[in-house]
């Protein structure tokens, strides 16, 4: 018989793939069906978000966060209200904070969800989806009636939140996380010790501590190497220190535990919730310096002064200190920073977006080399990708 | 991050580095370096390898672009320690025909943060083993995060239907984009105020005379 040489193949993986999660181009060298190099090509949702920040003042750079990662918007909208504060040196009311974690979590969860159950749809199980979109429209709903919008919310603003909670919000909350852990069960019942799931993730991708700082991997990602940090524990921003949660973390870090991490992550943003309702105080919802947040209503049909404030914050907006900043939230996919640089005037001179999802797709070529073809669909769908946050 | 252990760091840094770094200096709560390209891989290597700073990730690397410095650009690296609980944010200075050794060596993480900066700000990085563009569209001219790039570009794209393909044309704006001049004239305003142009020279002849 004589000899063959067999040509490696190489096959375009996206941009218009259910399994890339958005538009991800994937340029796969194969080996038959062995992945050789995975070269992800990016910026197909580039939009250019940093230089239109550049151009807008403080307070409308906040909706251009919601755009980012579209699947958690809160989360993004807190780190660059909490870089704008640090530069104005001004504390945010304590019911401000109280409701900035409370809508955190809530993040948390819809993002774990959606995460969670895409996953497991790549690797063949549909049903759960179904279940966790339905829970994720309720999760909605919460946020539409704080901000008035499901998704785009522009609700965590510098100084505060943009509005109160109308009043029977916080009961609904919690007669709905009373109830959500079944549906957390129900999905742990189906999935966890299933067998085919079981095939498809576990050891696949598995990544050590070492491996995990080196590619720089936070959040579920790192925690599922058995590294124990996290944001809201190691470095506390808001009320998280009063707070009573634990940070659950894995072994080897492959699919499978980054699927047991984020499982863990929505029980504790459940206890989360729990508290920060029980605890909520009363009291203002933003800084009460008309020179940052904008007068009530009321106020401006009697005030003169009010007047004059609403017209300059909704025109000029407010100048921020020259200075330099950098801010971090424990995102859901990990640890979202914002470094925003001031030079004095009414918009940002530079603000630099460091997007977890970023660094995680950029270790996908590491981890998915020797795998399957389809190993690499069950790592890019453990990984988190938000294409929002990685282009922007 | 407490400020005596920033503090303490910043101080371990400067005996440790002193010919290497410039003034540790802490703001905010924040640690922030300043080093030449040259010391930059030792720098970081330090950081990452001593044992009382152990900086084992590299959280991003941005460029920021100053167009009325002589050197055009700085390079910012945010490093965080994850064993002792610490951040800190070391800044490289680069003009438009420097260039500055890549990280790649170092932390893998580099490699596209870099092809980022590279792409957005032309920022070169040698002996980088793959410095393509990245988030910008195949063929893209120009380095978009640079100042004296417009916000709207130069090119915008369609489909055009009689050659079947995507075409790239200049931009057309039915309305320039709208840039709001808000120095109060009450707060010093730097460039002479319309109608005030004889103001100065009137006033300079009074002294004169």
């Amino acid at each position: 018989m004589s000899e063959h040489r067999i040509k490696n193949l190489t096959i375009n993986f996206g941009p218009q793939h259910p399994a890339a999660h958005g538009v991800l181009r994937l340029v796969l060298e194969m080996d038959g069906e062995v992945v050789e190099r995975a070269d992800p090509h990016i910026g197909l949702l580039h939009r250019g978000t940093e230089k239109l920040i550049e151009h807008k003042t403080y307070l409308q750079a906040v909706p251009y966060f919601d755009r980012l990662d579209y699947v958690a918007p809160m989360n993004q909208e807190h780190a660059f209200a909490l870089a704008v504060e640090r530069l104005l040196e001004i504390e945010v009311p304590e019911r401000a904070q109280y409701i900035r974690v409370l809508y955190s979590e809530i993040g948390r969860i819809t993002n774990h969800l959606l995460n969670i159950t895409t996953m497991i749809l790549d690797v063949g199980a549909f049903t759960p989806f179904f279940w966790a979109f339905e829970e994720r429209e309720i999760l909605m709903e919460f946020y539409e009636r704080a901000s008035g919008a499901r998704m785009h919310a522009a609700y965590f603003r510098p100084g505060g939140v943009a509005s109160d909670l109308p009043p029977d919000l916080l009961g609904d909350i919690a007669t709905w996380n009373k109830r959500f852990p079944k549906i957390i069960d129900d999905i742990e019942s189906l999935i966890t010790d299933n067998r085919i799931f079981k095939q498809r993730t576990v050891d696949i991708g598995p990544t050590t501590p070492a491996e995990a700082f080196d590619w720089g991997f936070t959040g579920p990602m790192l925690r599922a190497s058995g590294v124990a940090w996290d944001l809201r524990r190691n470095q506390p921003y808001e009320v998280y220190n009063d707070l009573e949660f634990s940070v659950p973390v894995g072994t080897n870090g492959d699919c499978y535990e980054r699927y047991l991490v984020r499982m863990a992550e929505m029980r504790e943003s459940v206890k989360i919730i729990d508290q920060c309702l029980a605890s909520m105080p009363e009291g203002p919802i933003k800084v009460i310096d008309n020179k940052i947040s904008p007068p009530s209503r009321s106020q401006m049909k009697n005030s003169m002064e009010a007047l004059i404030h609403h017209f300059k914050l909704y025109t000029e907006g407010y100048h921020v200190p020259a200075g330099e900043t950098y801010a971090a939230v424990e995102a859901p996919k990990g640890e979202f920073g914002v470094y925003l640089i001031s030079d004095g005037s009414n918009k940002p001179y530079r603000c630099k977006i460091r997007a977890p999802g970023f660094a995680h797709l950029q270790a996908l070529d590491y981890v998915s080399r020797g795998h399957m073809l389809a190993d690499a669909v069950a790592n890019l769908a453990s990984m988190d990708i938000v294409f929002g946050e990685i282009d922007r | 991050m407490d400020q005596q252990a920033l503090t303490e760091i910043a101080r371990h840094l400067d005996s440790a580095l002193g010919d290497y770094i410039q003034s540790p200096e802490v703001l905010h709560g924040e640690l922030t370096v300043r080093a030449p390209v040259e010391s930059l891989e030792r720098v970081i290597k330090f950081l990452r390898d001593d044992s009382s700073c152990r900086f084992e990730m590299l959280i991003d690397i941005c460029g920021v672009d100053y167009p009325e410095r002589s050197t055009r650009f700085e390079v910012v690296y945010h490093l965080l320690s994850v064993s002792n609980n610490l951040r800190i944010r070391l800044k490289v200075a680069v003009d438009e025909e420097g260039a500055v050794p890549s990280m790649t060596a170092l932390f893998n993480t580099a490699g596209w943060f870099e092809r980022e900066v590279w792409d957005l700000y032309g920022i070169y990085f040698t002996n980088h083993p793959d410095l393509r563009r990245l988030l910008t569209d195949y063929g893209f001219e120009g380095h978009p995060l640079r100042k004296d790039f417009p916000l709207t570009g130069y090119v915008e794209l369609r489909y055009d239907d009689e050659q079947k393909r995507v075409v790239y044309e200049p931009v057309k704006l039915t309305q320039d984009f709208r840039s709001f001049d808000f120095m109060s004239p009450w707060e010093g305003a730097e460039y002479i105020l319309p109608g005030d142009e004889k103001a100065e020279d009137a006033g300079r002849k009074g002294e004169g005379s």
